[in-house]
């Protein structure tokens, strides 16, 4: 098949409207969320069914391009960057809710149906707990792709904990369904494996998941401290007392200053640290933990730990944690968000070795992180106007996921590897490791069509597996070597 | 070429050298309290032991996680994590089985309504493959995004893809108290709606389960903390015109729970929590016990002499219902229910990509894999 032949074969199964050549228009899917990567792709479609993705797929292993699926777009590791010459698959138009069955705690639905979306359908009496901020416009598929998580996920676990069945178009044009709606179908876990595999394996299009009931109670409080260590001390604390936080965040001094002065939800600028704590469950169980988790604020060095009275003050208490990415703006033109994890124990003295880092790199470092699980989002401040800034504060960055990998942590706790991290992928892995991921990868898509020069740090092609060593297309041009 | 009939390594290193001297059909085997699991190994199978692999590498309470090997007795752990108040939240019948042989099998008891299954808990797994290659994924943080999850692809992958010598695990406190909500009723419509009246509601309960045995049910719902007994008292609220009872002093309800998941012969049922009479109409003289809000039960049939045909007779009644038979294996031609063909081929293609010389227990898995 020419490329020619692909195009009207496309436009034959999506119809012309959903069919998009022209460069203009296909600028709007040059980026996901992370802006520095750009690459408009040949083409783009956006089928409307489960089918014509299937059908667009195949066309594509027949014409032996190669194609990225994209949700929203929202991804912050360049997941769902295009490729050259590649076939996006857009799945926005993959948005109805198939099923809702509460009986069973299960519902349905397409991939492009977005996180928010989930919960509202099944609200309200239900709700679906991964939560990424980025809920309201973050689809499912997308969610899959990166096993995302979000504040709650410590108590109540991540995207790959709640999905229990995949309909999956492969590379090569087929479909197939991996779990179901019920739990443990017989065979190997190709879900757990499919779950965070960052579009590499195929692309999901029907999507079932496990919802549950709202807590009966929420209780929060926000407490503030003098230092982060102090703040962070507390965390491990109420964590070692046996209590498991619905959600437990932290911001430090720079990051109070900065949302404050966005939120306006009084909390005192010039403290050291804040410690937002949310409990929900039943609410005896709640009150007494809620107690508990006072006092040992309080003991460990909070001398002003406020208590949420209802909904609006929780609410408020929220939006200061939320503003946090964005009010950054307010004091540096440009940051990058880092995405690391360390054991939570660390956390204190990891804090410590990324100031020493900024100040040796003359930065300012902004922290706010998921202190529950340990996962950081440390803020790197630069001015993009100031010649080398920019290059200096992704340097920075960078040692500092050095740094989560010397505590003994990783290098993404939810944005994803996609291209941005691929870098770093060889830091926390060994070659054996490697082999390994690409034998999965193999496993699922041979000719390396899904979303190719993602995850793994340099390109590699699958060997035969069994039969005889044939040269592929691209290893004869040297544009890639067998592992 | 090695042509010993058994193996035993004392690292993965040492795994690594052994596997990749070896040609023949291998058989990884931790104490072996599961081993009648999946299909009969090739003749002559190079036994894998891995009571070598024996060390807690480390145990961080503050962190909640633990590295071990996959030799280490279950109990133990439990042993040794229990004494900082912690424990791995499966609890599996055991019979002195290994972290390995639990991480292979993916077996589960009552807890995992709460706290989810292996798959849930391995948050990094060490590997060998069957050409030597030492393959680590995952990490040792409960939070990680970074390459492929293996874990949960050996997760039940009954050492048919490699020998897993190492896992990381997310452990949780244990429950400063706990209380179970016991409710006899006789009527699989009526048990069922109990159910769901209870999974329907935010209860937060370690364990939801139903047990069915001589004709009659019970609901057993269990809750941890310190004011277990006040909910398991105000969770019966929610059941109406039915004998309930607060037992305060509950670990043999749950013991019993446990051991009649293991039996002559057990067939585990993947379904819908609403597929529960169902269930309990298939099951014939077995006795049932069910993660009711999960879906997933367990027949244990007595013995007798037509073991076979009672276990052939249930499955066929709950087909289109995947089933496996765990205890018994041996008594039917194919233990699983087979994937369908487009999802065993996916299952068979990671499999020649893990072990493409067809080493790891050849034929005992789904499909023949
Ligand atoms: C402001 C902001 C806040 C955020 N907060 C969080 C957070 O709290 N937690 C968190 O985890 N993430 C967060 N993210 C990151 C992002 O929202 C998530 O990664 C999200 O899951 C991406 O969904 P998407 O629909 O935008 O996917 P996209 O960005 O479109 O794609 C992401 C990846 O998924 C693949 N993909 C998409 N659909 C499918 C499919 N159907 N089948 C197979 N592969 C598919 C793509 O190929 C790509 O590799 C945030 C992002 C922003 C911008």
């Amino acid at each position: 098949m020419d490329g020619h032949e692909l195009v009207e074969r496309l436009r034959r199964v999506v119809g012309d409207r959903w069919l998009l050549l022209d460069e203009h228009e296909l600028r709007t899917y040059e980026s996901d969320g992370l802006l520095q990567y750009q690459q408009v792709p040949r083409l783009a479609v956006l089928p409307g069914t489960g089918e014509q993705v299937r059908a667009c797929v195949a066309a594509c292993a027949e014409a032996g391009v190669p194609w990225v699926a994209r949700g929203a777009g929202s991804g912050l590791s360049g997941g769902a960057l295009p490729v050259k010459d590649g076939v996006l698959i857009v799945l926005s138009r993959l948005n109805r809710i198939l099923e809702v069955d509460l009986d069973n705690g299960r519902v349905c639905v397409e991939p492009g149906v977005t996180n928010a979306a989930v919960s509202t359908a099944v609200a309200p009496d239900f709700f679906y707990p991964p939560d990424p901020s980025s809920q309201i416009v973050c689809t499912i598929g997308g969610n899959v792709a990166e096993n995302s998580g979000g504040a709650h996920c410590f108590k109540y676990g991540f995207t790959t904990n709640y999905v229990t069945g995949l309909e999956v178009v492969l590379a090569d044009g087929t479909l197939v369904t991996i779990g179901g709606k019920e739990l443990d179908p017989p065979g190997y876990d190709l879900l757990g494996a499919f779950v965070g595999s960052e579009g590499t394996l195929g692309v999901a299009t029907k999507i079932w998941l496990r919802v549950v009931p709202v807590p009966e109670a929420t209780r929060t409080l926000v407490a503030f401290f003098d230092s982060t260590r102090q703040a962070g001390e507390a965390v491990s604390a109420i964590v070692q007392a046996g209590i498991v936080p619905g959600a437990i965040e932290m911001m430090d001094a720079t990051t109070i200053r900065a949302a404050e002065a966005m939120a306006h939800a009084g909390y005192p600028v010039g403290r050291g640290a804040a410690l937002l704590v949310e409990l929900d469950g039943a609410e005896a169980e709640c009150d007494a933990q809620f107690t508990q988790v006072t006092s040992i604020c309080a003991e460990q060095g909070s001398d002003d730990v406020r208590v949420s009275r209802d909904e609006a003050e929780r609410a408020l208490f929220w939006k200061t944690r939320k503003a946090a990415f964005p009010a950054m703006g307010r004091i540096s033109p440009n940051y990058f968000v880092q995405d690391g994890v360390v054991p939570r124990t660390t956390l204190p003295d990891v804090l410590v070795r990324i100031d020493e880092l900024a100040a040796e790199y003359g930065l300012t470092v902004a922290n706010v992180f998921h202190a529950g699980d340990g996962n950081l989002h440390p803020l790197v401040c630069f001015d993009a106007a100031v010649e080398g800034q920019a290059a200096r504060a992704e340097e920075l960055a960078g040692r500092i996921l050095d740094i989560c990998l010397e505590a003994g942590g990783s290098i993404t706790g939810e944005h994803g590897v996609g291209v941005d991290k691929r870098k770093h992928m060889a830091k926390m892995f060994g070659e054996g490791d490697l082999a390994a991921f690409q034998r999965l990868r193999c496993a699922f898509d041979p000719d390396g069509r899904a979303n190719p020069g993602k995850v793994m740090p340099t390109p590699r092609l699958c060997g035969e597996v069994p039969g005889v060593y044939r040269q592929h297309p691209l290893e004869a041009a040297g544009l890639a070597e067998r592992f | 070429m090695t042509t010993a009939s058994a193996v035993r390594p004392a690292s993965t290193e040492e795994a690594a050298s052994a596997l990749a001297e070896l040609s023949s059909p291998v058989r990884p085997l931790g104490a072996g309290s599961r081993a009648e699991w999946g299909g009969p190994d090739a003749p002559g199978a190079v036994t894998v032991h891995t009571g070598g692999l024996d060390r807690i590498v480390a145990h961080n309470p503050g962190d909640f996680t633990a590295i071990v090997q996959a030799g280490v007795p279950f109990a133990e752990l439990q042993r040794h994590l229990g004494r900082e108040g912690q424990w791995l939240a499966l609890d599996p019948p055991d019979r002195g089985g290994t972290i390995g042989g639990l991480v292979a099998t993916a077996d589960s008891g009552p807890a995992r309504h709460r706290y989810g299954g292996v798959r849930d808990l391995v948050i990094g797994i060490t590997v060998v493959l069957s050409d030597g290659t030492v393959a680590r994924s995952g990490g040792t943080v409960i939070k990680n995004v970074a390459g492929y999850d293996l874990g949960k692809l050996f997760a039940g992958s009954y050492g048919t893809l490699g020998l897993v010598t190492q896992v990381a695990l997310r452990l949780h406190p244990l429950p400063a108290r706990t209380a179970t909500l016991v409710a006899a009723i006789a009527d699989p419509a009526a048990l069922t709606a109990a159910v769901l009246a209870m999974s329907r509601h935010p209860l937060e309960a370690m364990a939801l389960d139903v047990s069915w045995a001589g004709g009659t049910g019970r609901l057993l719902v269990r809750f941890g903390g310190v004011t277990a007994a006040a909910r398991a008292a105000d969770a019966a609220k929610l059941l109406h015109d039915v004998d309930t009872d607060v037992v305060v002093d509950d670990e043999s309800i749950w013991a019993a729970q446990r051991s009649a998941q293991r039996g002559p012969a057990v067939v585990k049922v993947s379904a819908l929590p609403t597929d529960l009479p169902a269930v309990i109409a298939a099951a014939g003289d077995a006795t049932v016990v069910s993660r009711a809000a999960l879906g997933v039960s367990y027949l244990c049939f007595p013995a007798g002499d037509d073991l076979a045909a009672r276990v052939t007779a249930a499955r066929a009644a709950l087909a289109p219902r995947p089933t496996v038979v765990l205890d018994g294996a041996r008594l039917v031609e194919g233990p699983w229910t087979a994937p369908d063909p487009g999802t065993l081929a996916l299952m068979r293609s990671v499999k020649a990509r893990f072990d493409p010389a067809g080493m790891f227990r050849p034929g005992t898995y789904v499909g023949g894999i």
